[in-house]
């Protein structure tokens, strides 16, 4: 595999992103979005399809920069660090990746920034796509489908969704699913907004007898999952990725405050019970760092060997995302529970992150299972 | 290794060939363990006459110091190629031919400080295995406070006048010669006033006494010095300390880094037959099922292969040449850390079985006992997170 520095493309990359983002989406972007109760800027996300961050990973026959992984996880880390809001990892990394290859022609407009798209898969309050019910019964020649989906991020601001549902099997069984992808408009979707903490789009969705047709199914019926998989563990590794910048945001904060603040008359940066927990976090971040390279690098080069390392990388991301903002917190003090101060947005996207795409729990065992226990 | 360029995978296929007609088929055979590393030096017994004629094999080409030039008996490779030769010793299941004091720590540090003089005289003798070293740094009252050595040399002209004790000096019973921090200047401040000197152990007034540790037996020594007569030179060229005199702490901080980097690299040697995974996939359904352990081992597993992938980021880092400067304190933190939450884990789900000193698990108890030093020598864990807050995050010292 490749080495696990990164490439001068890469630092490029990143810097550029950096660049860009500190510009135009600093952590008071999402204190307006919030304000404005708006989930995302839609200029933001018009000035990343320019760029070609929402066709990182489609081919450029589709009009995409096709630049991958890695790179996908360098945008979404350079986001987590500044909080930036978008349908980056919803649209650009797990949809694009799901319909890559699948002869579906939703590619060009995720690679445009036409089209937004959710991926509904959750139906309980924990990551688990097998125990998929939601029901996609035969009628005619196409489906009706009938069930309801929870905690659908970007699901209220979607053009269109990936949904997976069952058209054979019971829940619990990873044969019998299939992908549809749909009209977010269309008859028989209701979508409510969920409201939760990180100020973000997730969505309830209830469908009531809606109607595909064969031409919705994404790759191959009864067999969805293997199509949807690919882009779950993309989007996992990203998501990773954003974590570990938002643990870095966070970290970055709460060291630079260490060195200004003032107790007992001297800087509390010069305390060594804070100094410990400062190094120690920092050791956790370079650690989960390298977990997060190496998912990006797997994904790139050997993807249908990187369930190991998009697990190992997402829990420690989780792991670690959520130490680094009780860490932010409590040193920072009583500043830190203050809703003028930024870091409880840091605080609330680490917990929605924990959750989405599979918490420490899930990965973990995925990680068991893979080592034989 | 598929695309590798072909002169690479040309030495690979010759250092191949080399190891399997050179390295015995009988050391091949058996397990890697401590009766199989052979020390060298001038009171060695080889175990095996076989280990002799690997050894030899490997002196004649330079390989027991793969990378060191080959003026000092070396093999002048570079780095690729160093990487390619330890894969394939590996992969035909070869042992070292040869380990010492001398290979990891003081070769390293005559190279970048000593005088070519000293270069050609020290370094063929311990690629030749002719001299075993060890190393004085800890005293009994300066453990993590290393610089505030007491052990004096005085300047007597043409010697020093050596007096004082170390303490953990591994193998110190058992080895020619020591590498040791002396205080050679005692107005200085305490960083200015030492000097990394080599001094011979069978210099009259020089003693050892050997440490059991709650683990049992251990090379670890004291070593008392008591009116040792240094010499100021060994010869034309051939000073008795490395680097200017008081100027032995640059040499030893150099030297700190590679101990650190050694340790932490050894977090995951030393897991040898015990991976997690494995361990416990051997043990019977019901501990398995036990909803602690289960998840102390999952957590555990996590931070084991992350720790491993930031061992490879690290050493290609390194590789690269843009070194990895204080950041191996946090590598020798986390590895050792991680270390010992296994030998924990391991313990508690062998269960009563597990504190048997000789338990169908081996040694294992030994080894856990064992690991709680992993923290505390090279620098504790403390140490390690003053220097990672000091020197990476610069935080005030007030």
């Amino acid at each position: 595999m490749t080495s696990l520095l990164e490439t001068e493309d890469e630092t490029l990359l990143r810097d550029s992103a950096r660049g860009f983002l500190s510009e135009a989406s600093p952590v008071s972007a999402l204190r307006a979005n919030r304000d404005q109760g708006r989930a995302f800027d839609p200029a933001l996300w018009r000035e990343m399809a320019q760029m070609g961050w929402t066709g990182v990973l489609v081919p450029e026959e589709q009009g995409g920069a096709d630049m991958g992984h890695r790179a996908a996880g360098i945008l979404a880390e350079e986001m987590g660090t500044v909080l930036a809001a978008s349908p980056f990892i919803s649209t650009a990394v797990i949809a694009a990746t799901a319909l890559r290859g699948s002869g579906n022609g939703g590619l060009e407009k995720i690679a445009s920034g036409d089209a937004i798209y959710a991926v509904a898969v959750d139906e309980g309050a924990k990551h688990a796509p097998l125990k998929t019910a939601l029901k996609a019964e035969k009628s005619g020649n196409g489906f009706r489908l009938s069930g309801a989906k929870t905690f659908v991020a970007d699901g209220a601001s979607a053009d269109r969704v990936l949904v997976l549902a069952r058209t054979a099997g019971a829940a619990g069984e990873a044969d019998g699913l299939t992908l549809f992808d749909i009209d977010a408009t269309r008859a028989g979707l209701q979508r409510d907004v969920t409201g939760t903490v990180d100020s973000r789009d997730h969505a309830r969705f209830t469908f009531d007898g809606l109607e595909a047709t064969g031409e919705d199914v994404v790759g191959e019926l009864d067999n969805g999952l293997a199509t949807l998989r690919h882009g779950l563990q993309a989007g996992q590794a990203a998501l990773a990725a954003e974590l570990t910048g938002l643990s870095g945001g966070a970290y970055a904060m709460t060291v630079s405050y260490l060195k200004e603040r003032q107790q007992f008359g001297r800087t509390i940066g010069s305390f060594q019970a804070l100094q410990h927990r400062a190094a120690h976090l920092w050791s956790e971040i370079e650690v989960t760092a390298s977990a997060v390279i190496n998912a990006g690098r797997m994904l790139d080069e050997a993807p249908d060997q990187a369930t190991l390392a998009v697990s190992v990388a997402k829990a420690r991301a989780t792991a670690t995302a959520k130490l680094a903002v009780m860490e932010g917190v409590q040193m920072h003090g009583g500043i830190g529970m203050t809703d003028e101060f930024d870091m409880g947005f840091f605080m609330k996207r680490a917990r929605v992150g924990a959750e989405w795409l599979g918490d420490y729990g899930y990965h973990a065992a995925q990680v068991a299972a893979a080592r034989g226990f | 290794m598929t695309d590798e360029p072909t002169e690479l995978s040309s030495f690979r296929e010759d250092i191949a060939k080399w190891i399997t007609e050179n390295c015995p088929e009988s050391l091949r055979k058996r397990p890697i363990d401590e009766d199989s590393i052979v020390w060298g030096g001038r009171n060695w017994t080889f175990k095996h006459e076989d280990q002799r004629a690997w050894m030899e094999s490997a002196i004649a080409r330079g390989m027991t110091a793969p990378r060191w030039p080959t003026t000092y008996g070396g093999a002048g490779l570079s780095r690729a190629e160093e990487k390619i030769f330890r894969e394939e010793m590996t992969r035909l299941k070869a042992p070292s031919p040869l380990e010492s004091f001398g290979l990891w720590m003081l070769g390293p540090a005559l190279l970048a400080f000593g005088t070519e003089e000293q270069k050609l005289h020290f370094l063929p003798q311990i690629t030749r295995g002719e001299i075993r070293w060890c190393q004085g740094y800890s005293e009994p009252g300066a453990g993590s406070d290393l610089a505030s050595v007491q052990t004096r040399a005085e300047d007597k002209g043409d010697h020093w006048l050596v007096n004082g004790s170390k303490i953990w000096t591994s193998y110190a019973d058992k080895a020619d010669w020591i590498f040791a921090l002396v205080r050679t200047d005692r107005d200085a401040p305490k960083h200015l006033g030492i000097s990394f000197m080599l001094i011979d152990m069978t210099s009259p007034g020089v003693t050892t006494k050997p440490i059991r540790l709650i683990s049992g037996k251990s090379p670890f020594c004291e070593t008392f010095f008591d009116n040792v007569k240094v010499p100021k030179s060994y010869g034309e060229g051939i000073p008795s300390q490395v680097g200017e005199i008081n100027r032995g702490w640059d040499v030893a901080k150099h030297l700190l880094t590679h101990e650190r980097e050694m340790i932490s690299g050894g977090a995951q040697g030393l897991l040898g037959g015990r991976s997690t995974g494995e361990f416990l996939g051997n043990l019977d359904a019901d501990t398995l099922a036990d909803p602690v352990i289960r998840s102390q081992a999952m957590e555990l597993e996590v931070d084991t292969l992350a720790f491993g992938m930031t061992l490879d980021r690290y050493k290609d880092q390194a590789q690269s040449g843009r070194g990895v400067g204080n950041a191996s304190a946090m590598l020798k933190y986390y590895g050792t850390e991680i270390n010992k939450r296994r030998y924990e884990l391991l313990m508690s789900a062998s269960g009563s079985e597990g504190a048997e000193w000789d338990s169908p698990y081996g040694s294992l108890a030994a080894e856990w006992l064992r690991t709680k030093a992993n923290s505390i020598e090279g620098g504790t864990s403390e140490v390690m997170l003053d220097i990672i807050a000091k020197r990476v995050l610069e935080l005030p010292s007030k």
